[in-house]
Order: C-alpha cells, then structure tokens, then sequence
C-alpha cells in the first residue's frame, strides 16, 4: 500500500463529507485562534507596561520618609520629617549612585494673567531631568547656583503652558504667580504624555528645592529623594548602600524597623509584571479549554464518523484493504483536519489580534511559542483522538462491518 | 481454456460459533471442488450456513477445522493481512446491497480496489476501471455519482468493481435480492455473459429459481451439502428478460 493511494483515499473520503470536517476544524479553529489571541493580549499588555516603566527611568530609586512610631502612633507620611538636606548631601557620594535629587513639593494655582490653572510645583536638583528622563525643550534648566540662592524660577510642563499660555506665546522669559510668589518661567519640558497609570506627566512645575522649602513650604526638612543607579543591574545593590548610611545617619539600632522606605521602579515592574502575568495566565486557562473542547469535538466526530461508516470500512477490507490500510486512512483523515484547522486557526488567531488593536487599542503581541504550542496541541490532540477511533475501526470485523445497519 | 483446472478445493470444512456460551455448528464438514469457467449456485434456506460458507470462501473467515485451497494456496494458513492481499488480488464480491461509496464517481468506485494495490499505476487504474465499467455496459455513466443511480445501474457498477481486479473468482451474495425481476434478470444476464467470457462465479441465494441459469447448483441444509448436480442445459437469462413484459419496469 503506498502512501499516495491512502493520502487519495483520505482526501476522497473528507471531500465526501465536507460538513462533517468542517464541524471538527471548527473546534480546533476556535481553540487554537484563541490561545493566540488571548495570549497575545497578555504578552501585549505585559511589554506596554515595561516599556512605560523604562520610559519613566527603570534605574530610578524612590526614597521616602516612612514608619515612625511617635508612642505607637503611625505617622502619615506627610507629616514625617525624617529626611533631610543632609542626607541628600551624604549620599551624594555613594558609589552606585549616578544622579539624585532631593524632592519637595506643593499642590498651588498658577496665575498668569486672565489665565490661572492648579498644578504642583516639585522643588528639586538638576540631576531631577536624568532621573526622570526629562528633556528641557526651550529655554535652560537653572543652575546650582540657583538652588544656593533659592531663585524664584522655574521651568513648566507642556500641559501648564497650554493652560496658563493658551494663545500660544512663549512662555520663557514670563513671570507667573504660584500661589503668591512671583516666578520667572526660564525653561519649557518636552512632553512626556500620560504615563501608565493614566497620569499627566506634563502637568509639573519644576523649580529649585531650596525655593519651594524655603519660599512656598517654609520647612526644613525634604520629603523625598530620587536617585538612579549607574545600571539597572546594579539598583539593588545600590539600594543596599543608600540603606546602610541613612541607617548610620539616622541611628537606627540593629533590629529596628527603618524610618524611611526606599522603592525602586523594579519593583513595580515587577509587581506590574506579576499582575499581568495572572492575567495571561488567566486567559491561558481559558483558551486552553477551549482547546480541549475542541479536541473533545475531534474526538466525537471521530468516533461518530467509524459508526456511521462501518459499512464503508467494511467494504474496503472486503475488496482488500488491510487493518494498517483502514487505521492509516483514519490517522490521514484526523491529521489533515486537525493541521488545516491549526493553520486556520492561527491565520484567524493573528487577525483577531490585529482587530484587537485596531478596534480596542489593546496593546497585543503575538509571540512565536503561542503559535507553536497551540498549533502542536491541537495537531497532538486530533491525531491523539482520531487515533483511538482509527484503531477501533482497523479492528473491526469485516463480515459484521459489511452487514451493519 | 483449460477447464481442468481447479479454482477452490474445499475439504471437510467446518465451521463453530460460540454464541451466548452455546456452541453452534454452522458448518459440518463441506467438500467439493470448483473449476475454472464453472458458474455455481449455492442455495439454502437461511440457518443452512450459506453465509458462512461465502465468508470462508471470500477469505473474510476461517475455517474451525478443514482444508480450503483458493487457486493452489491455503488460506487455512493465512495472516490476517494476508487474506486481505488475497481478497484483494484473487476475490470479487457483488454484494446484496451493492455497497459503493456514497457521493462517489462510478469509476472512482471500480477503481478503488486497485488503490490498495501499490503495484497498479494511477493510469492503469484508470484504464483498468474504463474496461471494466465497458464490460457491464456502463461506459456512458462513468462520472454518474452512486447516488444518481438506479439499483440496477449500482449494481454493475458494483460488478464493475468486483471485476477490475480480474480475480481468479467472483463471489456474488444475493446479488439479485435487492432488485425487481426485470433487472434482476438483466443481471443475472450480465453474469451469464461473464461467465460465457470464461468466469468463474459463485452465486449465492436463497432463490430456487435461479439454479436454472447456473451450470451447477450446490444446496446446503444445517451446514452440509444435501445436493451438487450439474446443469447442461442452462437456461438463458436474457430470453427470460425479453419475455418479461415491459410495463414491469
């Protein structure tokens, strides 16, 4: 028996019963394009988080004050004055460290003219704009001696600009009001758009840290500071320096919990990761039943299909087709539908991606090994189940097979 | 034509089933011999072991106990496969109810046969099949799927099939019981034809009548041979056809 005769035999008997195959690729084509698609929503929503992650600086170290106990009460963070100047000034020289900057800030009105617009001032250090991967477009950053004189100026976001500016003149060079004070606009951010969590990365205010301490907020003590180690590699060992010496600076016994926490943007891509992560695996999970189902429809339609043509079988043996002819056949059949299906599967699998992003604006990403995997499970599971059903029909007895009703 | 020689040699065959723990003897020790060109008729009510007898000599069964020698081979000693090959290469059924392949061609039907012979090119299939189908006068409906065909119509295509492998012997089951006496006998004119071409046929039924048109007729009571007589003065089955009226049809 050679192959060719079985492929033509195979292929005959599909084209006779063109609903039957169909109804079968049909579960198949469904399990297979959705594991695609849902996992490509997955990977898709994993890499726009990372990228918007590394847009934000992915080696920046966040430090802020935090849990201090004044008689077993637990201060709100913003009352916590743990932090101040002189930690900022120590850890300037930590190895590991490649830029930080102190961080105050204050919620005011903006006021130029007829224009007012609310958004919040972030007192801070040059060393701000590489931490935060932010660019000065028109216009200079100000300068350290600025901060020693606690100028009055200040550079705008795009969104303050268009609020406080909206007939589009140049804003360098003006004065506006935050809250009372007079400040001099010296410099205009590039626009960052929103980030991921779906805030305005334009709406900032950047001036000195030694104004906002000392002419808006009149404290002495920093709220915060933002650091960025050398390389993403070294951030946590970079955080363990910075840890030690604020441990030192504010006499913290062994043992005892720190009054500062100290959070790195890999640990939210990492808990972001993890989010998205269960959701892939979600999805995974019901795509991969739906999978099953339709390996359970290949299975039945399988075994349908040897009842209903035992006859037919029966007369193949009868005019010389042996066990291997009749159990090859079969195998033939379930693998030509259940690889048809896949390849349809994965064509429709890509296109309902690509509709995903087109209609929903859902990030998505269609990996290599969800195409391989759904395809090779699906291919698994049709020649698995139209094999035990091939098996039963090749064992068939062909006198009884002939004359079944 | 060598009459002589001997196509089935079937000694003291017999056959058991087990059937609801009871031992039941369909046959109880058949013997005779069949020679080339003879055209046989098997008859016996049902129970008579008939349709045993048929399986055993298509090579479909084997034989509890006896000797079965199909064209100077035994098939008592045969594999599973190997009576496939045999069935395949030496045997042509016509069964009862045709059984062509649905929403099939007439010729990819005859043709099937030789599909599970990988010694047969794809082109002498084909012409192979186109002989055969000329043979029971169906050349014109070769591409007539089964479906769009009368039962007698189905039937040659059936006999068609059984032929294209030029088998060594023709096994027809009740070949005739499905169809009205007036194709019935224009079959039974077509084997008469077969058989003057120098075919070697086996029929079996449970019609008396048609033990007439054979040149022999064997008769099976509770599974043994009861009668084996030669017929010399067969009768014509194409002269019973015309005299049929033709409003019958």
């Amino acid at each position: 028996m050679n192959f060719a005769n079985l492929l033509k035999i195979a292929l005959k008997a599909l084209n006779n019963n063109k609903l039957r195959c169909f109804l079968t690729m049909l579960g198949i084509i469904i399990g297979v394009a959705s594991v695609i698609t849902m996992l490509a929503i997955g990977q898709g929503s994993k890499n726009s988080i990372k990228e918007q992650i590394s847009e934000m600086g992915s080696n920046m170290i966040m430090i802020h004050p935090g849990n201090m106990q004044r008689g077993g009460v637990r201060q709100s963070a913003d009352d916590m004055q743990t932090l101040e100047v002189a930690d900022y000034e120590a850890l300037q020289s930590v190895p590991g460290v490649a830029a930080i900057s102190p961080s105050v800030n204050s919620g005011g009105q903006l006021v130029n003219g007829n224009n007012n617009y609310p958004s919040t001032i972030y007192g801070i250090t040059p060393d701000y704009l590489e931490i935060r991967k932010l660019k000065v477009k028109d216009g200079a950053m100000f300068t350290d001696h600025d901060i020693k004189s606690a100028s009055k100026v200040c550079i705008l976001g795009k969104t303050v600009v268009d609020n406080l500016f909206p007939n589009g003149e140049d804003p360098v060079g003006r004065v506006v009001r935050f809250g009372k004070i007079p400040m001099t606009v010296i410099g205009v951010l590039e626009s960052k758009g929103t980030n991921s969590m779906g805030m305005d990365q334009d709406d900032v205010v950047l001036a000195p840290y030694t104004t906002v301490m000392k002419r808006i907020l009149a404290i002495d003590y920093i709220q915060g500071l933002f650091a960025s180690a050398t390389d993403e590699e070294r951030t946590d060992e970079t955080i363990d320096a910075i840890t030690e010496i604020l441990r030192q600076r504010h006499k913290i016994k062994d043992g005892d919990d720190n009054d500062f926490e100290i959070r790195s943007q890999q640990e939210l891509s990492e808990m972001m990761n993890s989010t998205s992560d269960m959701m892939t695996v979600l999805l995974a999970c019901i795509a991969g039943i739906s999978l099953l189902v339709g390996g359970i429809g290949i299975m039945n339609i399988m075994f349908v299909s040897v009842t209903e043509r035992t006859r037919e079988i029966g007369l193949r043996m009868s005019i010389g087709a042996r066990g291997i002819d009749i159990l090859s056949q079969f195998l033939i059949e379930a693998v030509i539908i259940s690889v048809t299906g896949g390849i349809i599967g994965i064509l429709l699998g890509v296109l309902a991606s690509w509709l995903v992003t087109v209609i929903a604006h859902w990030p998505v990403y269609i990996q290599l090994y969800s195409v391989a995997l759904s395809f090779a499970v699906c291919t698994v599971t049709g020649v698995f189940f139209g094999w035990y059903p091939a098996k039963k029909a090749s064992g068939l007895d062909p006198i009884e097979a002939i004359r079944y009703e | 034509m060598n009459k002589e020689k001997e196509i089935i040699r079937v000694e003291q065959l017999r056959r058991e089933f087990i059937v609801g723990g009871e031992r039941v003897k369909a046959l109880r020790g058949v013997s005779f011999s069949i020679r080339e060109g003879e055209f046989v008729t098997i008859m016996g009510t049902s129970g008579s072991g008939k349709s045993t007898l048929l399986n055993l000599l298509g090579c479909l069964d084997t034989p509890t106990s006896g000797e079965y020698i199909l064209d100077g081979i035994s098939v008592q000693s045969m594999s599973k496969n190997q009576r496939a090959v045999t069935r395949n290469r030496k045997i042509g059924f016509v069964f009862q109810n045709y059984n062509l392949l649905p929403k099939t061609t007439a010729i990819e039907n005859v043709e099937l046969p030789l599909l599970y012979n990988s010694s047969v090119s794809a082109r002498e299939r084909r012409e192979r099949a186109i002989k055969s189908l000329e043979a029971v006068g169906l050349h014109e409906r070769m591409y007539h799927k089964s479906n769009q065909m009368s039962g007698g119509q189905q039937q040659r295509v059936a006999i068609a099939r059984a032929l294209v492998n030029d088998p060594v012997i023709i096994l027809a089951d009740e070949a005739t019981g499905n169809l009205d006496t007036r194709t019935s006998f224009s079959i039974l004119t077509l084997f008469q034809e077969l058989h003057s071409r120098g075919r070697t046929i086996i029929f079996v039924t449970h019609n008396p009548e048609l033990a007439d048109y054979s040149s022999r007729n064997i008769v099976l009571r509770d599974g043994k041979v009861i009668a084996d007589t030669m017929n010399s003065n067969m009768k014509s089955a194409r002269e019973a056809f015309e005299a049929l009226p033709k409003d019958n049809d």
